[in-house]
């Protein structure tokens, strides 16, 4: 049936394209990438959309925005209503317009994706919350004051979108931030270049508006404890959206010596601190000419690119397997390699050598090839004997995920953990073995997305506040 | 933004804040640091807390001016606002009656000694102080460690003030003089500790440094402060800052510390040429 519907309008097989900064000129400068639809071309875009009645795009979707419905609002050029659609179910749709993996989510399941190019769902999207925030945030209900206070602990999007749900539903909530700025991963890991900073700043000022109390430079842990907050602290229930912010290592010989980076120091340094402007800011970084970023998820991407801004003469990702297995997002492997990042596949270092000075002066690497698939469904990367070689850089960025800070854990009572130190979480509901305690977000999944991060804030704050309703206001 | 109540030049590259941090000073013990950031373009820096008291709650801490931040952090005055302040970061001193044991200041290192001792002593210990500078002009805070230790012996590099010599001249000293310390506390530049832990390794005696490697976040994110203790790596913002020191790489921990000389050299010199604010960053000096 689809297929006739697919034959009934004239389609686009492509979607409309995006305009985006020439990659020669990009690569060497730290503003946005892509620019987003003009008015015409999203229309355009919505046009293609065949309004599927089971809309098989909504089940891609970790939060079921109604993508149909905006979509057919965008088409006829209602954008404050499409806007309002979207936000029923996303309510940070500028920054996942921008991140998510719209080609492994919801754009993997349009219709229109068997036959030509799926509906560009997230660049409409995009455009939607751009339109937004340039004329000006509609005003959010917000419903009379509970009178029951809330922690809410890290300020990623997880942290975020419970804080603002749970604003609008009445209770006064406070964000305990460990950095000197809120957004989590989106300020400190995320670049400017996919992601303009100020677009995160803007929501996090319309949180704000919705009377939300952010309280940067608190490292719950330290400066607090989530039993102190529950007790002394009067707040009547806790959500911790704390991230992965570990970083892993390689476990390899050399990952100590000067040039040695893992991604969220290197990432950091760059974007929060804003090393890209030394000496004007007064963080410093050190680039070499040559680059190798190891791993081949968004983290290795945002961090290849950034070398290549810092004026990096070669940035080089090195993954284990091959460009099929790259977790990143299509379009930033697409960019990347448009803007002239190199690719080292089914290669990994086994060491890292240093010269006198303890500077990096290369990296001794073996070929891999795929072997059996192993239990994530992928085939598994093989060393391939007698492989060795060596691969000249002076800067080695370590890509290859990270866990969860045991900071909050390590000091909350009655707080369940999974083996891998994961705050163990109802999927449902958010609820921890604590009472009165939930958890969402990386904290609990493990390194994932923004959108995921962003449904789980939003379940735990439904059941918070069902919470607070049962346990009875005094 | 956190305010500056009180400021003192104890010697002429040596400042004491005492800062106004309420939620900092309700929790700080003794070995912890904070981390602080001027203004909206500046760098975060680690210091140590020096003291602090819970009922005004304020936060001391003494900075030497070795580069751009610090200097210009020494530019600051009594009423004065600094941009973030966070704490107390890393773990306590472990501090329990181990009978008696040394703490060993140098330069700087004076100050985060300090409360060590005091804590110590209030646990019971006998306390030996050995305190010292390069020269008498940069000695600091005598009076008061006097007071936070049951016996104090000061030194000078130069012999201009008190005895001439290093504190690890005055340390074995001590060891050959007292027999079996317990444990010894060194704080102060790298070499020093260095010195210090070379020394005690010979007279098995254990010994505890606070290592000041480079840091950013200072909550276990960046991997930056990692530093090998024992052949493990740890990172001196959540592990430490305190650490055995026989089991630290010192080597490794001094390339590392000097990964930035060029651009700090380069930052300090537009400091020092008057170079006002002019980035696109945002702030608002
Ligand atoms: C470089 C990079 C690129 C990425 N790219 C994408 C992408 O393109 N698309 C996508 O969907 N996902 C991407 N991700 C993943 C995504 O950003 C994360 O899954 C998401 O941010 C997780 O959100 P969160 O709210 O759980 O935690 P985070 O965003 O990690 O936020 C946690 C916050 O809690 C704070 N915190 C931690 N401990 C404490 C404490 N003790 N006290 C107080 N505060 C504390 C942290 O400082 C931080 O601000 C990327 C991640 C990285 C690192
Ligand atoms: C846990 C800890 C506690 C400390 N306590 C004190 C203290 O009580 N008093 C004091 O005077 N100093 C202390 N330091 C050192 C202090 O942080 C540095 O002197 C300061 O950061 C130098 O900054 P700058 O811009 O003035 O100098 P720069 O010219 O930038 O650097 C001078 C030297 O300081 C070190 N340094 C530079 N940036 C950093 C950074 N972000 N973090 C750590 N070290 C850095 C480097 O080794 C560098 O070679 C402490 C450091 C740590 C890690
Ligand atoms: S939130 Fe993400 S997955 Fe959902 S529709 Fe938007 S872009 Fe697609
Ligand atoms: S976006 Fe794709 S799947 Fe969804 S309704 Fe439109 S054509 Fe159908
Ligand atoms: S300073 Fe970042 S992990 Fe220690």
């Amino acid at each position: 049936m689809t297929e006739a519907k697919i034959t009934k309008k004239t389609i686009m097989p492509k979607k409309n394209p995006m305009e985006a900064q020439e990659p020669g000129i990009r690569s060497r400068n730290f503003k946005e990438v892509a620019l987003g639809y003009s008015e015409e071309a999203v229309v355009a875009e919505a046009n293609r959309c065949l309004q599927c009645k089971k809309a098989p795009c909504r089940q891609g979707c970790p939060v079921e925005v109604d993508i149909p419905a905006f979509i057919k609002l965008v088409a006829e050029r209602d954008f404050t209503g499409a806007i309002k659609k979207i936000k029923e179910k996303n309510s940070l749709p500028a920054i996942c317009g921008r991140v998510c993996p719209q080609e492994s989510q919801c754009e993997k399941y349009c219709t229109l994706g068997k036959k030509y190019e799926p509906v560009a769902i997230g660049r409409i999207e995009r455009y939607c919350a751009d339109r937004e925030l340039a004329t000006g945030v509609l005003r959010q209900e917000t419903a009379p004051s509970s009178g029951r206070r809330v922690a809410v602990i890290g300020s990623g999007p997880a942290g975020l979108t419970c804080a603002a749900d749970l604003a609008k539903l009445g209770h006064k909530v406070t964000v305990f931030e460990a950095l000197h700025v809120p957004g989590g991963v989106l300020m400190y890991g995320i670049p400017e270049f996919r992601l303009p900073k100020q677009v995160v700043q803007t929501e996090i000022n319309n949180l704000k508006n919705l009377g939300v109390e952010i309280l940067v430079n608190n490292v719950v842990g330290k400066s607090t404890t989530v039993d102190e907050l529950m007790s002394a602290g009067g707040y009547d229930a806790v959500f911790i959206g704390t991230g992965a912010g570990l970083p892993y290592f390689m476990r390899i010989q050399g990952e100590s010596a000067c040039g040695v980076y893992t991604a969220n120091e290197f990432l950091t340094r760059t974007n929060l601190m804003k090393a890209y402007l030394f000496p004007d800011c007064d963080t410093p970084i050190r680039i070499g000419k040559k680059v190798a970023v190891l791993g081949g998820g968004n983290v290795a991407m945002d961090s290849a690119r950034t070398a290549l801004r810092l004026g990096a003469e070669e940035s080089w990702i090195v993954y284990r397997r091959s460009r099929n297995e790259l977790p990143a997002r299509q379009e930033e492997i697409e960019h990347a390699e448009e803007e002239g990042v190199k690719f080292a596949f089914l290669t990994s270092p086994t060491k890292i050598l240093h010269n006198e000075d303890y500077w990096v002066k290369a990296m001794e690497c073996l070929r891999y090839e795929l072997g059996e698939p192993d239990a994530s469904g992928r085939r598994r990367p093989v060393p391939v004997p007698g492989s060795e070689f060596i691969m000249d850089v002076d800067t080695v960025v370590i890509a290859i995920g990270q866990g969860p800070n045991p900071l909050v854990p390590r000091t909350t009572s009655g707080l369940e953990l999974t083996k891998k130190g994961n705050i163990f979480a109802d999927p449902d509901t958010g609820a921890t073995s604590k009472p009165g305690v939930y958890a969402g977000g990386d904290i609990v999944t493990g390194a994932a997305t923004v959108i995921l991060a962003m449904g789980a804030g939003r379940t735990a704050a439904k059941s918070i506040h069902a919470y607070l309703n049962e346990n009875g206001g005094d | 933004m956190y305010r500056i109540l009180n400021k003192e030049t104890l010697a002429p590259t040596i400042k004491l804040f005492e800062i106004e941090a309420p939620v900092v000073a309700k929790k700080a013990a003794a070995g912890q640091f904070i981390i602080l950031r001027i203004h909206d373009e500046g760098e975060r820096i680690p210091l140590t807390i020096a003291d602090f008291d819970r009922k005004k709650g304020t936060i001391t801490c003494v900075f030497q001016e070795v580069g751009k931040t610090t200097k210009q952090l020494g530019t600051l005055n009594q009423g004065d606002l600094i941009k973030d302040f966070v704490g107390p970061l890393g773990l306590p001193t472990h501090i329990k009656n181990y009978g008696w044991v040394i703490c060993v200041g140098g330069g700087v290192g004076v100050a985060p000694v300090h409360p060590i001792a005091r804590a110590l002593k209030q646990a019971g210990n006998e306390v030996i102080g050995i305190i010292g500078a390069r020269s008498g002009e940069l000695l600091f805070w005598e009076d008061k460690m006097r007071d936070a230790c049951s016996e104090l012996r000061v030194t000078t590099d130069d012999g201009s003030y008190a005895r001439k010599g290093f504190v690890t001249d005055v340390l074995r000293e001590v060891i050959e003089e007292k027999k079996d310390p317990v444990l010894c506390v060194a704080i102060g530049p790298l070499p020093m500790m260095r010195a210090v832990c070379n020394l005690t390794r010979e007279y098995n005696l254990k010994t505890i440094v606070s290592l000041n490697s480079i840091m950013v976040d200072g909550t276990g994110m960046c991997g930056c402060c990692r530093v090998t203790v024992d052949g493990e790596t740890k990172f001196a913002c959540v592990d430490g800052p305190e650490f055995d020191g026989h089991l630290v790489d010192f080597d490794e921990m001094a390339r590392r510390s000097a990964i930035y000389k060029s651009q700090e050299k380069q930052s300090l010199e537009q400091f020092n040429a008057g170079v006002t604010h002019k980035c696109s960053c945002g702030g608002e000096q």
